[in-house]
């Protein structure tokens, strides 16, 4: 919070400038859920479903492919459009940056980063130590239970669906969940949800792995060590292999699937060090 | 943070802290996979008064199959359809219908069904007089209308898509009178519910039965 707060102060650029990929970030997580509402609620079909699967237009199929998984592990032969519908997202999260999903669809990243705001602003400090890994292990987990009991487990308690169905087909009791995840967020551990449990993101970030467009620390001579990248980047081990190499020919590009492409360092850089770069733009392999 | 600890310190972990670390994940993880697993696992079954869509495949393996998108929902032109939301009685997003307050319209198309992207509303189903939602089943043997002579009711056979075929009214002979009371031919009964929504008593007289309960022992 402390640095947060200095930088504010100090910042010669404006809060748009400050705020750019964050304010488009917002317009396409709300939009992408206007765009669900806009069906039942003006009879405007644009996006139809939700985000376990969906068409564009009544004619593009669009699946999770986690959701596509399990199914499998389930023991279930998937229907063809369903097929399609993850083979599209794939390529589509392939271009843009696996955990692009993360940043710029999901709508529980609202709801965390509210968490993490108000965790800063009430100067809590005190974190359950939570392993990164514990995503993976929940990754694997979840399709074997899936194999096990013959049903698509994670979908019964999701929060991502839970919120996105409950808001685009009626919440219930849902809220529950989305009240758990913030709590847990705010006052137990640090970005506890987003970054260290979800198993979804785990998908999306093996494809960031090798997807198209990353973040590239490309001016990276620049950097004062002022540490805003640091504190405001929701997976902050991601940003020094790139920024901070131990070899000066290292690769500028953030390679790390976890990065989630949020386009926050570039934000909160005052010396203009990070933007977005495709993969492949300077010479080869990096 | 765990995950930030200096990685020197890996050095120094024993045999002993690495096997006590490994038990640690793989019991930690056991116990949330059980209580996910106890949790799905209870969702399989449905309550008596849900009715999946069309076409649906068999209740062990529809949660298999279907990704809760409601999509079946949106191409319903009867509002018929819903999706259960987080800790109701059905199975969390999963597509269902409560035959007294909007029955299947049974739409010659089974729009629902094509919509479905996975396959858990099965597009063999290609004629709607063949699918099999329920089974309607006479409850109210004592309040039925026809049967008690309170009037000559015969609002459920009126209401069937399979009329004369689903139900009949046969009639029946006691010491005194005559009446018809409405009979169920499982075979062709869809589940509809149809009759169970026209039923004129308080509470319904005839009601619709998961395929799972009326066809099927456990």
């Amino acid at each position: 919070m402390g640095q947060q707060a200095v930088m504010s102060v100090t910042s010669r650029r404006s809060w748009f400038s400050r705020h750019t990929w964050w304010l488009l970030r917002r317009t396409s997580q709300l939009t992408l859920l206007g765009l669900f509402l806009a069906g039942p609620l003006y009879g405007l079909w644009i996006l139809k479903g939700n985000l376990a699967s969906s068409t564009v237009f009544s004619v593009l199929p669009l699946t999770d492919p986690y959701i596509y998984l399990q199914s499998i592990a389930a023991g279930h032969k998937m229907g063809t459009l369903a097929s399609m519908g993850a083979l599209n997202v794939v390529i589509i999260y392939l271009l843009l940056g696996g955990r692009a999903y993360c940043s710029w669809v999901c709508p529980i990243n609202i709801v965390t980063d509210l968490a993490y705001w108000l965790r800063t602003q009430l100067g809590i400090s005190a974190s359950l130590p939570l392993k990164k890994s514990s995503r993976n292990w929940l990754f694997i987990m979840v399709l074997i239970v899936s194999a096990l009991t013959t049903t698509i487990a994670w979908e019964i308690v999701n929060p991502i669906t839970l919120l996105q169905r409950g808001l685009v087909f009626g919440m219930g009791m849902a809220w529950v969940i989305m009240l758990a995840v913030f709590l847990l967020d705010v006052f137990v551990s640090r970005r506890a949800w987003c970054g260290h449990l979800c198993p979804v993101g785990v998908f999306y970030g093996v494809l960031g792995k090798v997807s198209l467009i990353r973040i590239k620390a490309a001016d990276r001579q620049a950097c004062t060590d002022c540490g805003d990248c640091f504190t405001h980047c929701p997976e902050p081990q991601v940003i020094a292999p790139a920024l901070k190499p131990a070899n000066e020919q290292a690769s500028p590009l953030i390679l790390s699937g976890d990065c989630t492409n949020c386009g926050r360092c570039i934000d909160v850089c005052d010396e203009r060090v990070f933007t977005f770069a495709t993969r492949w733009r300077y010479g080869k392999r990096p | 943070m765990a995950d930030t600890a200096n990685p020197d310190h890996a050095h120094y972990l024993s045999r002993r802290q690495f096997v006590g670390q490994c038990l640690q994940t793989a019991g930690g993880f056991s116990l949330i996979g059980l209580l996910l697993g106890a949790y799905s696992a209870q969702s399989v079954s449905t309550p008596a008064w849900a009715l999946r869509p069309p076409g649906a495949i068999d209740d062990e393996d529809f949660l298999a199959a279907c990704v809760r998108c409601g999509l079946c929902v949106r191409a319903c032109p009867f509002d018929t359809l819903r999706l259960a939301t987080f800790a109701e009685d059905v199975a969390t997003g999963s597509p269902y219908f409560i035959a007294r307050q909007v029955p299947c319209e049974m739409c010659e198309d089974i729009p629902c069904t094509a919509a479905c992207p996975t396959d858990a509303l099965s597009k063999e189903l290609d004629d709607v007089g063949q699918a099999s939602m329920g089974v309607a089943v006479m409850t109210g043997l004592d309040t039925c209308y026809s049967i008690t002579g309170a009037a000559h009711c015969r609002a459920c056979y009126l209401a069937c898509p399979l009329q004369g075929e689903a139900i009949t009214m046969e009639q029946k002979r006691t010491g005194r009178r005559t009446y018809f009371e409405p009979t169920v031919h499982a075979a062709h009964c869809t589940g509809c519910g149809k009759c169970e929504k026209a039923c004129v008593t308080e509470q319904a007289s005839i009601k619709v039965l998961p395929t799972v309960l009326a066809k099927q022992d456990r």
